[in-house]
């Protein structure tokens, strides 16, 4: 049987997967830089919290955080779509990793800077905000651009709350054809396309940041 | 009580599946670094390429294409073997990698002096590298035993009955009571098994580092 004419099907399912990878990602990084704020607050209501929330977020797996949000959270009411489901619970794992490298980051950044800032009259926030926080972006960049390229594989998870994504018209597709080595073996072939020159971009990058601090 | 007990029930499996898959990447990591630090251009790049490619795929789709996809003399891998298998193959080029870091850290003085001092090539890359390589990959290994730990979940998908399968079975017997706790459970359960793991990783680590 001629696998071609599922191509299509197959690309319909890789769009949905890029389309979560951009919802998590960005929302993920937004939240991660939120989590990083409390984690590194001085106020112990608000560190304590977000630290334990961080800390559920890379105990357990992406699996079971998309359990509990597609079949746990109507139990109490809460009722998403599969999609929906999907982008938030890998949006909350995204976070939770994304926000322990940006902390990274911003320790990273040397005390004087923020000391410099200060004696220069500039308020603390924008301290903050223009003079460690860049810089400790900058150097996160590395690790969340690895962390975009795995949130994209991750995707593939969305299959077990049946999201329409790549992984879920592999096995609807595999299930027609009954040819299930190749339909896998091109399936995983797409991801690879994607993920492998994106891995070796971002090593390209982390050369080029590095050798701006030189 | 009784959700934990069922969820337990699966806990068994997880680790049957993290361990026997973690055995095989501790194994199948060394000759795939070996290809990535050979000196000869071509092995070099074709182990980089298949290291990529095996870590380029998802997880589940490498166990769908293993379970489903893979027939040898017709009789299919069970749910259980296309499991380690996988994620055996995935942690190997995952600890491939974490161990030509550990390589790569090791100064070159450190193979000229063993040279100097006699030594043959196998003793000095079984006494004197990778001894120090080890020590350095070491914080790397465990963080990777972490992730694979939480990644044995993946098997329920094809039907191995580790934790998340026990909890989602549980949870589908006892539709209207279960709610959210089976997911819960298991959720804690893998923080509680990574603790000590993490513990004793770091006990590990430290006096190795004492030991420098």
């Amino acid at each position: 049987m001629d696998l071609a004419q599922y191509l299509p099907q197959l690309g319909s399912g890789l769009l949905v997967s890029l389309q979560l990878t951009v919802i998590s990602v960005v929302c993920g990084y937004i939240v991660g830089l939120l989590f990083a704020l409390g984690v590194s607050s001085t106020r112990p209501w608000l560190r304590w919290p977000t630290l334990v929330i961080v800390e559920i977020g890379r105990g357990i797996p992406a699996l079971v955080v998309l359990y509990i949000v597609y079949y746990g959270l109507p139990s109490i009411g809460v009722l998403f779509a599969n999609f929906t489901a999907a982008a938030i619970g890998l949006t909350f794992t995204v976070a939770a990793y994304s926000s322990e490298m940006i902390r990274g980051g911003i320790q990273s950044v040397p005390l004087a800077q923020r000391e410099a800032a200060s004696a220069l009259g500039l308020p603390r926030f924008i301290g903050f905000t223009r003079i460690v926080l860049p810089q400790g972006l900058r150097s996160s960049v590395p690790g969340l651009m690895g962390l975009a390229i795995q949130s994209f594989q991750g995707t593939s998870l969305a299959y077990s709350i049946s999201v329409n994504e790549l992984m879920s018209q592999a096995y609807q597709v595999s299930t027609v054809t009954f040819q299930y080595l190749s339909v896998y073996a091109i399936t995983g072939a797409i991801y690879v396309v994607i993920a492998v020159p994106s891995t070796w971009l971002s090593m390209v990058v982390e050369k080029r940041l590095s050798r701006g601090y030189a | 009580m009784e959700a934990l007990l069922a969820v337990l029930i699966g806990l068994p499996m997880t680790l049957v599946v993290t361990g026997a898959a973690f055995g095989i990447g501790l194994l199948g990591g060394i000759p795939l670094m070996l290809g990535l630090r050979s000196p000869v251009l071509p092995v070099r790049a074709a182990t980089r390429l298949v290291v990529d490619i095996i870590r380029g795929v998802p997880t589940i789709v490498w166990l769908f294409l293993l379970y489903f996809g893979v027939s040898i003399g017709g009789a299919r891998l069970d749910s259980l073997s296309a499991a380690i298998v996988g994620l055996g193959v995935i942690s190997s080029a995952y600890l491939a990698e974490i161990y030509r870091g550990g390589f790569s850290t090791v100064a070159r003085g450190q193979a000229e002096a063993a040279q100097a001092l006699g030594l043959g090539r196998g003793t000095t890359f079984r006494r004197v590298l990778a001894p120090q390589a080890l020590r350095t990959s070491l914080p790397s290994i465990t963080t990777f035993l972490l992730a694979l730990l939480k990644d044995s979940s993946i098997a329920s998908t094809i039907g191995v009955t580790e934790m998340v399968f026990a909890a989602t079975t549980f949870a589908r017997q006892n539709p209207t009571t279960a709610g959210l706790t089976p997911f819960f459970l298991a959720a804690g359960v893998y923080v509680l098994v990574s603790i000590p793991l993490a513990i004793v990783a770091r006990r590990l680590d430290s006096r190795l580092t004492r030991s420098r």
